[in-house]
């Protein structure tokens, strides 16, 4: 019996993430007394494969095939599930963002194993099993029973600490094969950029709201996000009016993150906005209104105008930079 | 061409929710019920690519599982522009559940794209469209921003980590939609209100399927500390406290 971890690489390479979620599966194991199996899919050199095991993994799987030439959610749900069977896993885990939520429900019903979606402590009970996750876009939390043998769980990202032992563990590669009936997506372009940090992967964001005023004056939220090594973000209605790309929407109806610390400049703090950000660590807010809804959910704040605190702020981490 | 659309009936998403029965169950007074805000953008979508004949789409059907109570957000859908709605008679207990009531309704009426949105706004599951097609075996592209229609065949723009990919998948596919599929909600117009009176509603009777997952209690967040304000004429104030109290930076 195992608990069996789904890692995806990025050309190759592992992130935070990947390490979150052998942390978190180690730890669950330990729980359940039950050995921790790592299973990635496609070409991932052995140094790279290596860095799973230091966060506890028992061992590593690390499954390719070459004709595999896109992520088609079907065929890796069928490798995943393979692997779990032959496995006898207990406990499927995978990362909580758009390959996890692409392939955990099939895995759901592949495995008919109750899936908790989203999770960021480990389950508070496991006979029944518990997990506790957010509802109501952050508003409220949820004590989830799952009933079957099999659980599916999904890790939301930047939620679980690290946690590096002296543990190495074996590797296994296997040439798997695959059913070619299950692989019908078919990329005809891809635009990606290079280079940026992702909104979903940073440590820090500094974002902006309406109360920038306009596009033009992000000139000073830029170099504090440079400073800080951080990604940008920004309220709907910014982007929706084309001050900002539609990327850095976050929200209920954008992408919903949990940074260390996130920087809330001129945004009012509505519901919707608060959905995509409330489980940052940290919130500072920088708004004209003390009343601003923002302030309630923020540790930090200055109520003042944008326009002439943000450059003072530049000043001042430059300062602390030594810049 | 036949479109379905999945819907989900929540709560608006202003709504200050609360829990009764020593915080077992929602408490449900007062509560104003809307379609998921991204089924009403999927359904948008679905309805726009009808509106060109080029893309041959005969029908726009939406199905929801759910009690009689969720029939005014069904109407609502059906007054926006659906041709016709599919009640599966059954209290939504988990997505386990739905996915299998809506997958049984797929197979009978054969569609060529099921539309499901990223997550209800309630119980934030991101669970029914993946489970839907693998209940049903049809593929899945999942963080859909665009959907359009080309020679017969679908053409959808995914999210993928610092980009967009275009994919092409042959019916009958799943399409997980998020943000960009449609601009703005289509609105009911006064004659679609009409209309959606004498559109046909179909309640069919759940199959047997058992809920994989029950919520045994909710919380609700812990008060946050007060906010601690620091002097706008002395930001550097704010990055030492960042710096030595938080130490985050
Ligand atoms: C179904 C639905 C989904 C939604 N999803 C999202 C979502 O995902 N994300 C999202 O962000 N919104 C979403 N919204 C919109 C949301 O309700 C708010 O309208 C939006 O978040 C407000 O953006 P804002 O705070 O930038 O602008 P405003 O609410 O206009 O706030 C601007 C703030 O800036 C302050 N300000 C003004 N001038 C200055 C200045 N010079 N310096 C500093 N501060 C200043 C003001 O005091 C005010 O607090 C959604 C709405 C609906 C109905
Ligand atoms: N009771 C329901 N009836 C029909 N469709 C649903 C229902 N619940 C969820 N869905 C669909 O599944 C999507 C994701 O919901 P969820 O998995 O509950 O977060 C929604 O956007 C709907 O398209």
């Amino acid at each position: 019996m195992s608990v069996l971890i789904f890692v995806e690489n990025w050309d190759g390479k592992f992130k935070k993430l990947s390490f979150e979620l052998v942390s978190y599966g180690s730890k669950l194991a330990e729980m359940l007394g039950k050995e921790v199996i790592v299973l990635s899919i496609g070409k991932v050199d052995n140094s790279e494969l290596e860095k799973l095991g230091k966060f506890g993994a028992n061992r590593i799987i690390s499954a390719f095939n070459d004709s595999i030439n896109c992520f088609d959610s079907r065929l890796f749900t069928s490798i995943i599930a393979g692997f779990a069977k032959q496995e006898g896993a207990e406990v499927v885990i995978l990362s909580n963002n758009n390959t996890g939520k692409a392939i955990a429900p099939r895995l759901s019903v592949n495995l008919k194993a109750g899936l908790g979606a989203g999770v960021g402590k480990l389950p508070t009970g496991i006979s029944p099993f518990v997990v506790y996750k957010k509802v109501f876009s952050g508003n409220a939390f949820a004590n989830l029973t799952i009933k079957s043998a099999i659980k599916v769980l999904t890790l939301a990202q930047n939620s679980f600490v690290l946690i590096e032992t002296e543990n190495s563990a074996t590797i296994l590669e296997v040439n798997v094969p695959i059913d070619q009936t299950m692989m019908q997506n078919r990329v005809i372009e891809v635009n990606k950029q290079s280079g940026k940090i992702l909104l979903t992967d940073a440590d820090i964001v500094v974002s902006g709201g309406r109360g920038m005023k306009s596009g033009d004056n992000w000139t000073p939220l830029l170099e504090i996000a440079e400073l800080l090594g951080a990604a940008t973000a920004c309220s709907r209605p910014v982007s929706d009016e084309g001050w900002r790309p539609h990327e850095e929407h976050t929200g209920q109806t954008g992408k919903i993150i949990a940074p260390n610390l996130y920087f809330a400049i001129g945004i009012s703090g509505a519901t919707q906005h608060l959905a995509g950000v409330s489980s940052s660590k940290y919130i500072v807010a920088i708004n004209t209104d003390k009343d601003a809804p923002i302030f309630s959910a923020a540790q930090y704040g200055i109520v003042g105008d944008a326009g002439k605190v943000l450059p003072k702020i530049v000043e001042a981490l430059r300062q602390q930079k030594g810049k | 061409m036949k479109i379905l659309v999945c819907i989900s009936n929540v709560p608006d998403t202003t709504t200050k929710v609360k829990f009764v029965d020593s915080l077992r169950k929602l408490d449900t007074q007062g509560i104003q019920w809307v379609i998921n805000p991204w089924d009403e953008l999927s359904l948008t979508r679905a309805l726009e690519l009808k509106d060109d004949p080029l893309n041959q789409v005969q029908s726009v059907t939406v199905a929801h599982v759910g009690l009689v109570g969720a029939e005014p957000t069904i109407r609502k859908a059906l007054a926006i522009g659906a041709d016709d709605a599919i009640r599966i008679n059954a209290e939504p207990t988990d997505a386990y559940f739905v996915a299998a009531q809506l997958a049984r309704v797929i197979q009978e009426n054969s569609y060529n794209l099921i539309l499901c949105g990223i997550e209800s706004s309630d119980y934030n599951g991101s669970m029914v469209g993946g489970m839907v097609a693998e209940f049903c075996e049809y593929p899945s592209i999942s963080s859909v921003s665009a959907v359009k229609i080309e020679n017969g065949q679908f053409i959808f723009t995914r999210e993928i980590d610092g980009g967009k990919e275009v994919v092409t998948i042959p019916a009958p596919v799943v399409a997980i939609i998020q943000k960009g599929i449609a601009k703005e909600p289509r609105i009911a117009a006064m004659r679609g209100i009409m209309m959606a009176r004498s559109k046909p509603l179909k309640v069919v009777e759940p199959s047997v399927a058992e809920p994989l997952t029950e919520i045994v209690a909710f919380e609700l967040p812990k008060p946050r500390a007060a906010c601690k304000f620091v002097d706008p004429e002395n930001p550097a104030q704010l990055i030492n406290l960042l710096q030595n109290e938080a130490k985050i930076i």
